[in-house]
């Protein structure tokens, strides 16, 4: 399971997003409130670039006239055709099984922590006194 | 890896950008490319300062149906959300985001270009439509296809008087910045009707097809039962809009009067055309009577003249049932098209089911489109 240092937290701060390449792979990585979520930044419709996406809400109606908002922030719409992705599963909502994001594991680690080990932070200067983002690849 | 399809495994792998190597091979033509006005005031130094004075004072008087910013239509000006230019501007707008973005790293050989917005159509004022067109006729010329001339202008025409739009493109013909003359299918009368055919006779005479884009603002309702209420129900209706363009063309004997016409259905679909036929050849082997001048069966006639481009494409689970369709129609009918920059954008090379023959994937991408248009 490598792990990846990929910014200085303070990069990073709520409502905030960043795409970053690891190994090959665009992963697009967004504050929400505070909380991290990695995700593959590419569309498996068409391709599109999600980090260039809205971060919405999910609309959904029980029955005819009656409406409900949720998740508010937490829907990820692809910035070209509008497919909506959870950002804590990486499931597509109108393909969940099929259609989904690889989602990573990331998490603010401090620099002393890091520079242990066993971490590849060989292209991420780290220092002792400072918090990182890491995400881990599988 | 918990992404189970092959061809997005396959993009996940590895680098992103790897499917954009592979068509360096294939030269594609595309049949529908919006540019865009950064600011109205761009056509000012091609509008006469009668008309500039009077767009100024007066602004647009246009047919209800659709503003020049009828609503976001799932993105903001119905643009991807990535293709707004930093320097400013509307998608569209900017040349070097439309090279970046979207000419080089695709390897497009040709994009046909198809303003839509401020461009004369749809207005009630016929003079000031003339003179709108004819400035964004010289706009896009000097905007795109002069600078970069992988793009083909259009020759936009105040449609609804069809001599003043014959006129238009007797000035334009010769000049090679221009590939298609450009109406929309929303218009008036349907558009087989008698009033449309200056235009017409002015493409066959110049040997240019004439593009029919969706949208327009007729003064009609898009449907026969009146306005509906989502933009998904009007989305879907352009395919009924773009029927009522093909039957109307045959029925009038348009085709008969202007035997080399090529027509062009852009961003209509086209799953609806081989049971359009169908059913036309049925009417006429009960009612030929009726349209003595049409000497053919309609499906022959729409498989002579009438092309359509693929996006948004009709999109069934199995992809089969798209290949029959495109079976039915002809694979030498079908131009890809990417729309770009709007919001339902198809990249050339993940726009296509799985499956399809590269021959035919490159029927459509590039050799159908050399055909049609006149590119060098």
């Amino acid at each position: 399971m490598p792990r990846h240092v990929v910014a200085k937290a303070t990069e990073l701060p709520p409502g905030s997003r960043k795409l970053v390449r690891i190994a090959g792979r665009a992963i697009v990585i967004f504050n929400i409130r505070g909380e991290l979520f990695a995700l593959s930044d590419r569309c498996p419709h068409k391709g599109g670039s999600l980090s260039r996406g809205k971060l919405t809400g999910l609309v959904e109606s029980r029955a005819p006239g009656t409406y409900h908002y949720s998740r508010v922030g937490e829907v990820l719409r692809c910035p070209w055709h509008g497919w909506e992705f959870d950002v804590r599963t990486g499931r597509s909502w109108c393909d969940p099984a099929r259609l989904r994001l690889m989602n990573y594991t990331v998490s603010v680690e401090p620099g002393a922590k890091l520079v242990e080990g066993p971490y590849l932070a060989e292209t991420y200067p780290v220092a002792i006194e400072d918090a990182y983002i890491v995400v881990e690849t599988k | 890896m918990n992404l189970d399809t092959p061809l997005v495994s396959e993009l996940e792998s590895g680098d992103a950008d790897a499917h954009r190597q592979a068509p360096a091979r294939l030269k594609i033509i595309d049949g529908d490319v919006h540019p865009a006005l950064r600011t109205p005031a761009d056509l000012k130094p091609y509008l006469s300062a009668r008309w500039w004075e009077h767009f100024q004072t007066y602004g647009g008087r246009r047919r209800s149906g659709m503003s020049y910013e009828p609503y976001p239509k799932s993105q903001p000006r119905a643009a991807r959300r990535d293709a707004w230019p930093e320097e400013g501007g509307a998608p569209g707008s900017s040349l070097r985001l439309m090279r970046d973005q979207y000419l080089d790293p695709y390897g497009i050989e040709y994009g046909l270009l198809g303003p839509l917005g401020l461009t004369g159509q749809s207005e009630f004022n016929l003079e000031f439509a003339g003179a709108i067109a004819s400035a964004v006729n010289d706009w896009q010329k000097e905007t795109f296809s002069k600078p970069e001339p992988r793009l083909k202008s259009a020759i936009v025409v105040p449609y609804d008087d069809g001599e003043a739009a014959a006129r238009e493109i007797d000035k334009r013909a010769d000049d090679p910045a221009y590939a298609q003359v450009f109406m929309l299918t929303r218009s008036q009368e349907p558009a087989g009707r008698k009033r449309y055919w200056p235009i017409y006779a002015a493409a066959e005479r110049h040997g240019l097809p004439v593009g029919m884009h969706v949208f327009g603002a007729s003064g009609h309702p898009y449907t026969g039962a009146g306005w509906p209420s989502y933009y998904m129900e009007e989305s879907a209706g352009h395919s009924t809009s773009c029927q009522t363009v093909v039957t109307s063309l045959v029925m009038e004997g348009v085709f008969e009067r202007y035997p080399k016409l090529k027509v062009v259905i852009i961003e209509g679909g086209f799953a609806w055309l081989p049971a359009l036929s169908w059913r036309l050849d049925k009417l006429f082997e009960r009612m030929r009577s009726e349209v003595p001048h049409l000497k053919r069966r309609p499906s022959e006639v729409i498989r002579e003249h009438i092309w359509v481009t693929s996006q948004p494409m009709e999109e069934p689970r199995n992809s089969q049932h798209l290949f029959d369709v495109l079976e039915w129609i002809g694979w030498d009918r079908l131009l890809f098209a990417s729309d770009y920059p709007h919001w339902d954008f198809d990249d050339p090379f993940r726009a296509f089911p799985p499956g399809l023959p590269r021959e035919r994937l490159k029927q459509i991408l590039s050799e159908n489109g050399k055909r049609v248009y006149r590119l060098s």
